[in-house]
């Protein structure tokens, strides 16, 4: 890990797409830079570069030009299958779809990183699984399919299956865009706990409200930051949560 | 990744599907069950045209006369006949690869007796020519050595003579007159049925070739010499063996010209498996044509699940399948499939020909090679029609693959 404990540090980052004879600049010249600890939230309308922005954060796609470092690794030019294991290793994905397995238990879809584990950790995927489900309070929901949870239990187990690896980040896309306000609380809650105990997130919203539980809100617009602050009035989704028990 | 873990991660995937798993293993299991059915009936055929071309004695030795040649012009087969009993004799003695030999005394004549009168030919044979002939009673019972020893006057009549002197009584016991010399009929052979050639091999007349030779032909010589070989395979060597032995009795030197003829019918016997041969083999190419309809329907499924997973895919991919990850899964899926398809056909085929033998009493053979092939050929075919949708599914963008709806 370098000196200034950054988990992810972006500088110079340049992606542009060919869209026919279009060039379309997705990011031109982000520098980001995410300590551990941090809980990020990243913002911005439709078209402003942001799911690009996560793509590459993700290891799912490669900078046009720039530089990535993730724990100090530099990533831009890597192989798919470079790609495939620093994802499996260090991020963890939570989707605004859930995307779990079908006709697949709970237990089994936590699991499934660890299929793909190739470090030299030796963990036993069943008890990793089952501590992963006990950190999002599902452990007594293990053997359900995924039909049988609805969406708020479905994102948890989701949030199991990217914690079971201990990445170094919690990358999530809009992770509250599919449930109704409650439940979303109850998720950012569980973010602000994980964050409390030392995990770093990053999530991708459009929407300003959810952005106010995270420490930190970036903006983007036009694939530039046009906004890097701390957040002032930083909310806690527990006690949101209580106030609404009171109503 | 470890081979235990893709196999469990593919057995889950088709477990997930059970219906669909099923009916994609159907071609398999079907085509694989057709082959196995297909070539134990082809077997099963082929070993029974053998049998029967055994039951006219594929085995079987014939030694006739040869041809005499007079002053450079040849006179025809049987032409000089030197064949003697000694000869016949000599070869039940010395040889090692002839089971059983028997001499023929071939006369005939008119025969009276019970309803009428009848003309047929009279055999004068050894016992040995109802197991060389396959040859038993349908009623009553063969002459045994001591008729031949001491040249009783029995015989057992064919059962167009039969039925023809005999028509509404038993002949056994009754009495016959072959050419005036009066014979006990203590036998009826069995049908034999025409001969390739049209003749009516029932229309014959049996007797010790002792009796034969003392009251009705009187000859020194004799018409056959017939020999059965231990088995098919040894009718070649057998046929030199009995060869040599006859130069050896007609005192003719190696380079001499050989004063019989000695035969087979192995001929008739090659043509005919040849020709199931062929049968087993056509059957077991359109059954294979099933197979590989089977191993289509294989790769269509996969194709159809490969789109239909993008998103699992994706997913797979997100959480750090790699490419390489998610092609082994897919393959390794379509091979367990076909594989399980093919063991599952295996036990449809072996009820299949249990089923036509059960039906048709068609014995019905299933080689452990066959079982091997078709296990081996369906795990090929779900390689080969797995590897194209796998490697599609391998090549997926994981961004595109997370978004496909």
């Amino acid at each position: 890990m370098n000196a200034n404990n950054a988990v992810i540090s972006l500088a110079n980052l340049r992606k542009t797409y060919a869209m026919g004879s279009n060039v379309v600049h997705a990011l031109q010249d982000v520098d980001l830079t995410i300590k551990a600890g941090e809980m990020v939230a990243i913002m911005g309308a439709s078209g402003s570069g942001k799911s690009t922005l996560m793509n590459i954060v993700g290891c799912l796609d490669r900078p046009t030009s720039g530089t990535y470092e993730l724990n100090g690794e530099r990533v831009e030019s890597l192989s798919r299958n470079q790609l495939a294991d620093l994802r499996n290793r260090h991020i963890g994905f939570v989707f605004q779809g859930f995307n779990l397995l079908a006709r697949t238990s709970a237990q089994e879809n936590v699991e499934l990183p660890l299929l793909y584990d190739r470090s030299e950790r030796q963990i036993d995927p069943a008890a990793a699984a089952r501590r992963a489900l006990q950190r999002v309070m599902l452990d007594d929901r293990r053997e359900h399919q995924t039909s049988e949870l609805s969406g708020g239990q479905q994102q948890r187990v989701a949030i199991a299956r990217a914690l079971v690896t201990e990445p170094s980040l919690l990358l999530a896309d809009e992770p509250t865009g599919n449930l109704d306000t409650r439940t979303s609380i109850e998720v950012l809650a569980l973010f602000q706990e994980l964050n409390e105990q030392g995990l770093t997130v990053a999530m991708v919203t459009h929407e300003n409200e959810i952005s106010q539980y995270a420490r930190r809100v970036v903006e983007l617009r036009d694939g530039l930051i046009i906004r890097d602050e701390p957040v002032s009035n930083r909310r806690s989704a527990r006690n949101d949560l209580s106030s609404m028990q009171a109503v | 990744m470890k081979p235990e873990k893709m196999i469990r991660i593919a057995l889950r995937s088709i477990a997930r599907t059970k219906m669909r798993s099923m009916l994609t293993m159907l071609g398999i299991i079907i085509g694989v069950g057709a082959v196995i059915c297909m070539v134990a009936i082809g077997q099963g055929a082929q070993s029974r045209i053998e049998q029967s071309i055994l039951d006219l004695g594929v085995n079987m030795v014939v030694i006739t006369p040869g041809a005499s040649s007079s002053g450079g012009i040849s006179r025809g087969a049987g032409s000089l006949n030197r064949l003697q009993i000694a000869d016949a004799e000599k070869l039940a003695r010395e040889s090692m690869l002839l089971s059983t030999v028997t001499p023929v005394i071939m006369t005939g004549g008119r025969i009276r007796g019970g309803m009428g009168n009848w003309h047929a030919p009279l055999y004068g044979v050894d016992i040995t020519f109802e197991e060389i002939r396959d040859w038993p009673v349908s009623s009553g019972q063969w002459f045994g050595q001591d008729d031949v020893r001491a040249s009783r006057k029995v015989c057992l009549l064919g059962s167009t003579v039969a039925g023809e002197l005999f028509p509404d009584q038993d002949p056994i016991g009754q009495e016959i007159i072959l050419r005036d010399v009066p014979f006990d009929v203590i036998g009826v052979l069995e049908d034999k049925g025409q001969t390739a050639g049209g003749d009516d091999q029932d229309d014959c007349v049996v007797a010790p070739y002792t009796t034969v030779q003392k009251r009705l032909a009187g000859r020194q010589f004799i018409a056959q010499i017939l020999g059965s070989a231990w088995s098919p395979d040894d009718v070649p060597a057998a046929m030199d063996e009995a060869s040599a032995i006859m130069q050896e009795s007609h005192g003719l030197a190696d380079w001499e010209e050989a004063d019989f003829t000695v035969r087979n019918q192995s001929d008739l016997a090659d043509a005919a498996t040849g020709t199931t041969e062929v049968m087993t083999m056509l059957l077991a190419a359109i059954a294979g044509i099933s197979l590989l309809v089977g191993g289509i329907g294989i790769m269509n499924i996969m194709l159809v699940s490969v789109t239909e997973r993008t998103r699992e895919i994706g997913i797979r991919m997100a959480i750090g399948a790699r490419p390489g990850d998610v092609l082994t899964q897919f393959l390794v899926e379509s091979i367990v499939l076909s594989l399980l398809g093919g063991i599952i056909g295996v036990g449809l085929g072996y009820g299949g020909s249990w089923l036509v033998a059960y039906l048709t009493g068609w014995p019905t053979a299933i080689a452990p090679a066959t079982v091997g092939v078709a296990l081996g050929f369906s795990a090929a075919v779900g390689i080969f029609f797995g590897f194209w949708p796998a490697r599609k599914a391998a090549g997926l963008d994981p961004i595109t693959a997370l978004r496909y709806e």
